[in-house]
């Protein structure tokens, strides 16, 4: 039985083509990167290419690039490195994000909440989509950051990132704006500089490249403090040997979905899941954003008097692999996601919730096959409900 | 460099003639604590076993002999020749030594002649010594009831000297009591009930019910992992891997919800008492304590007792949550207890579950199912993991 992967909000399978490449950097070009002889040279060009062709997609300079080892480091780098400095001024202030980010950006304005900022987290509605003007009334004049996500990793929810932009230009004394962009970079519109953001985190292992790199941009003119001390790596921003195979895989992976975008076919196979679930299986509530409102590849969908837990391990023993909830919270204490319970899923609903996310590697008989393995499973399931 | 662990041990010396059944026992487990930890020599005495290893493991020798059931102390010490000038050498060194680690102001000599040919009573040798270790170390003087240092010295084939003595973890040594098979569920009770028999001595095998898709692959990783965390007191763990999906389903939908829970349970004092005959276990051991649960009443116990034949060992019957969870923090297996993984199988819990029920009608119940033929499936389906330190 071919497994069918519809998981990849969590994790993408990496492209054959770019573990390809990585090895080769690591067999061939295994030098480092700060060494000054001509095995550090052409490891630095590799790594510098990368760098290059980031920037193209980011539509920046390169040096505005700095990699690091994923969404969870650049977010903590972009939150920390522009407001920690204040910390030690005394000088906090107050800062605005919304109550459906993901823990790294969650547990870090919390952290900061504790060292003396002020935190607005604002609410979403029943979509998972945040008011543009709750925004615009939440700024105060001592508002240094404001830090929304662009796709949700949970319901595939769109924040209106541009406009927030637009709307802090005009702002005196404007706020800087964060975005972190792990679930929409490479599969959406992603254009950080042109929509004025300040500082824009992205990953690999979200696009098919390799777990344990990522990329936080930032602005011009931006002074941000490390997080990490040492040898000065990455301007001085992260220091760190650089790890070049995975630079060069976030490199190439981001070039791939440039060059072959995914969100029509994902979208297609989206509807087609959720046609087949309507047609044979009752009681079902699609959570967030209505299906062609949401983000091509992220499905958040509850059913009535299942666990989701059980429907996943059962959908697991089948060979179909999704998720409940966000796949990071999964083996903290089971609670309701932050996310489905700041949306308003129905109650009935939200203790059956799955996300099925879809990539460019999933095709529409299996997306008819895991329907069909679903309709048995959620039959199943329900004749064991607690009673 | 080697240094000696003198362990003493408890309840043995109660022993008549099984005495060296017990010591040989011990011995074994003892060396098959310290198995991996390099060039290890165990030295029968009387009334004291020697543990002889490198001084660079002594420290990893010592913890994990103060999780060996059947020690009642351990103290590592410093060994010489029966010669009084070697002898005040090695005393002065080792009070040295421990004022080096921490400061003391008064001291005391507590000297044993063991061997009665030592030419010294102890007391002529505790007076001798002590003005050597006041010649040595003035600032120190001697407190006969309260003192900072408590020099031993014990005279045997070699003399051993020692100041400090840590607490062994009692109990009988595991397997000189029998064979027992665990309900191990993953839960705070269940290893602490295995602790304590493996502690009076039974070797420990485990049976844990697994009802995928309704638990995890991670609710039965954890158990894996308490098995694991049970081996440094335990020894050898096998762990007994029972499919029970087909029961929970089957009793679901043909039994009364509010009996579900009883009837699971009776099914798996069967399937376990079925295993532990198939593996020359004698008895069951479970974490129930009284009143915890609705399955723990007084009632339920009797109803689920009653398709034990052979002995069920409930050590934790009498004991609170919170002291159950003191113990199970001591022994390390708390924390992966509270990991939440078991959380699924609440669909099989009704919402008023009986606290008094009947035996004749769960009997009854019962028999809509072919409990033969679903225990007969479970206990063919066993998986056998084994865990070692």
């Amino acid at each position: 039985m071919k497994p069918i992967y519809l998981d990849n909000a969590a994790t993408t399978a990496v492209d054959p083509a770019i573990i390809e490449a990585m090895a080769r950097c690591m067999v061939e070009t295994y030098g480092n990167p700060s060494s000054a002889h001509h095995m550090g040279i052409e490891a630095e060009r590799l790594g510098e290419q990368a760098r290059t062709d980031m920037a193209g997609l980011l539509g920046c300079k390169p040096d505005r690039i700095v990699f690091t080892s994923g969404g969870t480091e650049a977010n903590n780098l972009a939150i920390r490195g522009v407001l920690s400095g204040l910390i030690d001024k005394g000088d906090t202030g107050h800062i605005i994000t919304t109550v459906i980010e993901h823990a790294s950006v969650g547990r870090v304005c919390d952290w900061l909440e504790t060292k003396g900022f002020a935190v607005t987290r604002l609410r979403v509605d029943k979509r998972g989509i945040i008011d543009i003007e709750d925004v615009q009334n939440a700024l105060r004049p001592d508002t240094r950051l404001i830090s929304v996500m662009h796709i949700n990793n949970e319901t595939g929810s769109i924040q209106p990132v541009a406009e927030i932009g637009a709307v802090l230009k005009n702002v005196p004394g404007r706020p800087l704006l964060h975005v972190d962009g792990v679930q929409s970079f490479g599969k959406y519109p992603f254009a950080p500089a042109k929509w004025g953001v300040d500082l824009a985190s992205v990953s690999a292992h979200k696009i098919h490249g390799p777990k344990g790199v990522g990329a936080l941009y930032v602005g011009k003119g931006l002074r941000i403090s490390p997080q990490s001390l040492g040898g000065g790596h990455e301007g001085g921003l992260r220091s760190g040997t650089s790890n070049v195979p995975g630079i060069v895989g976030l490199g190439m992976a981001a070039e791939q979905m440039a060059a072959h975008p995914v969100a029509e076919h994902t979208m297609e196979l989206k509807k087609r899941f959720v046609a087949c679930v309507r047609d044979t299986i009752p009681d079902f509530h699609i959570n967030g954003p209505g299906v062609e409102d949401g983000a091509a590849h992220i499905l958040n969908i509850g059913f009535k008097s299942v666990k989701g837990e059980v429907l996943a391990n059962m959908l697991s023993q089948q060979g179909v692999y999704v998720s409940t909830g966000s796949a990071c919270s999964q083996r903290q204490k089971p609670h309701a996601s932050h996310v489905l319970t700041a949306i308003g899923v129905p109650r009935d609903y939200i203790d059956g919730s799955l996300r099925v996310s879809f990539s460019r590697y999933n095709t529409l008989d299996e997306i008819v096959e895991s329907a069909e393995i679903l309709k048995y499973c959620v039959n199943k399931a329900r004749m064991f409900v607690r009673r | 460099m080697d240094t000696v662990i003198l362990l003493r041990y408890g309840e043995i010396h109660l022993k008549g003639l099984n005495r060296p059944f017990f010591e040989g026992r011990l011995v074994d487990n003892i060396k098959a604590a310290l198995a991996d930890i390099g060039q290890v020599t165990v030295i029968k005495g009387r009334g004291r076993f020697f543990v002889q290893c490198p001084t660079a493991q002594a420290e990893e020798a010592m913890e994990r002999l103060s999780r060996v059931f059947g020690l009642i102390s351990l103290s590592p010490a410093s060994v010489c020749e029966r010669d009084m000038a070697a002898i005040e050498k090695a005393a002065a060194e080792l009070v040295g030594k421990r004022l080096a680690r921490a400061s003391a102001r008064t001291f005391r000599l507590s000297c044993r002649r063991a061997d009665k040919q030592f030419p010294m009573d102890s007391m002529e040798m505790n007076r001798h010594l002590g003005g050597v270790i006041l010649d040595a170390y003035p600032d120190l003087s001697v407190d006969l009831t309260n003192a900072d240092i408590d020099l031993h010295v014990e005279v045997r084939e070699q003399v051993y000297l020692y100041t400090e003595t840590i607490a062994g973890a009692g109990g009988m040594p595991v397997g000189s009591g029998g064979k027992a098979m665990l309900l191990l569920s993953g839960g705070i009770d269940s290893p602490v009930a295995g602790w304590m028999m493996a502690k009076r001595g039974l070797s420990i095998e485990g049976v844990h019910f697994h009802s995928f898709p309704y638990t995890s692959e991670r609710a039965r990783d954890k158990v894996y992992e308490l098995c694991r965390r049970l081996t440094p007191w335990c020894g050898r763990i096998r762990l007994h891997v029972v499919p029970f999906t087909e029961i929970q389903e089957s009793i679901y939908q043909q039994c009364p919800h509010e009996e579900l829970v009883l009837i699971m349970r009776r099914f798996m004092m069967r399937i376990a008492q079925r295993a532990a005959e198939a593996n020359g276990a004698g008895a069951l051991i479970t974490g129930e304590s009284v009143g915890q649960v609705a399955s723990q009443t007084l009632e339920s116990i009797t109803v689920t007792n009653e398709v034990a034949l052979m002995p069920v060992f409930r050590p934790l019957i009498g004991l609170d949550k919170v002291e159950i969870m003191d113990i199970a923090r001591r022994i390390d297996t708390y924390e992966t207890s509270i990991q939440p993984y078991e959380d699924c199988c609440t669909i099989f819990t009704p919402k008023h579950p009986l606290t008094r029920p009947n035996l004749d009608r769960i009997v009854r119940s019962e028999e809509r199912l072919d409990i033969e033929g679903l225990a007969g499936r479970a206990i063919e389906g066993i998986e056998v993991e084994e865990f070692s330190r």
